[in-house]
Order: C-alpha cells, then structure tokens, then sequence
C-alpha cells in the first residue's frame, strides 16, 4: 500500500506546470502555498479519466485550504476566509518552511 | 374565415392556447440521444424500463429530499455527527438514500462563526444525487469565477450579508467529493419537529448562497 505524501497540517505549493488538456487544479491556485486538511484516499487520475484511460495508479487526493489573502493578495476581501479545494498529490510538492507564496 | 365540420370558426385566438401540434425540429443532441438509447436497447445493453426507472431516480432527487436530512441533522445530535463523519454511510443506513457511486458526498456545518458556500469553479460537480440537477446559475461562468474570489459580494448578491465575523470557506468541488451544506438552524425553533423544519431549508441553503429561513416567514 502506497502511502501519501502529506499529513494534515502539512503546508504544500502547488504546482505550475502548464496543464495538458483536461486538469481539475484551478488555474488561480497555481503556484500558491496552502495547508492540507485531510487525506481524502485514493483517487483515479481525472487527467487520465478524461481520455477514455483508466486512470491507474490511482493517486492521493487532499483537501488543501488557502487563505483569501495569498491567493488574491490585497484584493482579498476579508483576511479571515478562505478557499478550499481538493488536489491531487501529483500537483502538489511539500512547501519549504516559512514560504509564504503570497500573492502580489 | 374558415369555417369547420363542427359549425364554428377557430380563427379567434384561444385564451388557453394548447401548446403547437407540430414541435420545432429536434436538435442534433436529441437525434443523437435517441439514435444511442435504440442502439443500447436493440443491441440489449439495456432496457426501456431502465430509462424509465432511472429518470424516476432522478426526479426522485431533489432539494426536498436533503431538507430532510437538515432537519434531521437538525433534531438528532447523534445524527448529525455521523453525517459529519461519514456521509454516505449515514445516509444509506439511517434514511435509506444512496448517494451513488460516482462521488463521495461530505457534509459541512454552517456555525456563528464558520459559512461554507460551495462551487464547482472547473464545471458544474453538484450533490446530484441528493439535491437533484443544480440551479442554471451554479453553472454559469460568472458564479463559478466569482465565487472564489469575492464570495462576500456574491453572497450579499443572494441577499446574504454575513457579519464580518462569521469566516467563510468557500469549497470549490474540484474532484472526486461532492458538498452538502448543513446551514445554521435559526433562532426561534425550539421545539420543532423536524417535519416543520424542513420548509425552512431551501436548495440555496444547502449550497451555502443563502441561510435557512426565518421562523417567522413560515
């Protein structure tokens, strides 16, 4: 059994490689820093799925929480929201300490 | 003016109309689908009674149907932690309603502090299987773009202005779970059974758009 990457509590960037084709990684939380809620399980690969392939291995999925802030920067509207999303293991890499990623 | 067998004119416009006897020309999709559905019945894939059978399924999907589970989680602590918990499990146990097998369902608790509010801002990925099909502006560009990123703005939009210290947590349905929002249970219910609280529970408070009505407007 493969086991995931990441644990809650882990702070994760996630990743901005251009998407091929279909992707379920939103384009606005590329390249941002987020913190991992929960292990969701294993998932098939939607990037696969979309063609007709089985999409094995399957892979982790998390939920990732953002805060407004370093997504949308000084737009954001309140600094206590946030945005959750749930991403598969491959788009994500372990954030290095005290990165903060925010958004100009 | 034309006169018929039956000793009157029909040239007077009808208060009623009836709808047109001749419907417009079916579009290329409908030619497509019923090309397909023959296909899979003639070739024995399927038969017409499971068309039949699984858009009753469907219909039998709808807003009214997770209200209940609201008033549930409602009127039943216990209840509601597994909900919270394991969401599939509870519900084919304790109400007898499966969720199917293409996602996995989550419910989220709408609290004094914490408002969830959910969007699919690659698609239109929706609790189908409980709230039924989702409302046309769940799918539109603009709620799915803008929801993530001024959802205090297009909550006041829905009439929903939540005080500055209320969090949100926008949920963005990006894969394989799907949300239903437990909204808030508003003051002044004390005491009702569940069956009275369940009008009080709208599709859009499910999604998070709006809260659960006031008491006093039911």
């Amino acid at each position: 059994m493969i086991e995931p990457r990441f644990a809650p509590g882990d702070r994760v960037h996630v990743d901005t490689r251009p998407a091929e084709r279909h992707c379920r990684t939103p384009f606005y939380l590329r390249g941002r820093t987020g913190v991992v809620e929960a292990v969701h399980g294993r998932f098939r690969d939607p990037d696969r799925l979309a063609f007709h392939r089985p999409g094995l291995p399957k892979h982790y999925l998390y939920r990732v929480r953002f805060d407004q802030v370093s997504v949308w920067g000084e737009a954001a509207e309140n600094s206590a929201d946030v945005v959750v999303a749930d991403l598969f293991e491959h788009w994500l890499t372990k954030a290095s300490p005290g990165e903060t990623a925010h958004a100009k | 003016m034309q006169n018929n067998d039956h000793g009157h004119t029909h040239d007077e416009p009808e208060v009623h109309a009836p709808s047109p006897d001749e419907p417009p020309p079916a579009s290329e999709w409908e030619f497509l689908e019923k090309a397909l559905s023959e296909l899979l019945v003639e070739t024995g894939v399927i038969e017409e009674a499971d068309v039949q059978r699984m858009m009753n399924f469907t219909e039998s999907r709808n807003p009214a149907l997770g209200a209940k589970v609201v008033a549930r989680a409602w009127t039943d602590s216990g209840f509601r932690d597994r909900l919270l918990c394991d969401a599939r499990k509870t519900l084919r146990e304790e109400m007898e309603i499966d969720v199917g097998t293409i996602a996995e369902l989550e419910a989220v608790e709408n609290t004094d502090k914490l408002h969830h509010v959910v969007v699919c801002t690659l698609c239109s990925c929706y609790p189908r299987n409980l709230l039924g099909t989702p409302p046309a502006w769940y799918k539109s560009r603009e709620y799915r773009s803008r929801a993530v990123r001024e959802p205090r703005i297009v909550l006041k939009e829905f009439g929903t202005v939540l005080p500055s210290d209320v969090s949100i947590r926008v949920l963005d349905s990006t894969a394989d779970l799907r949300y239903l929002v437990i909204p808030k249970r508003p003051g002044g219910t004390e005491g009702w059974p569940a069956d009275r609280l369940e009008a009080l529970v709208s599709r859009d408070s499910m999604i998070g758009t709006a809260l659960a009505s006031d008491p006093d407007s039911k």
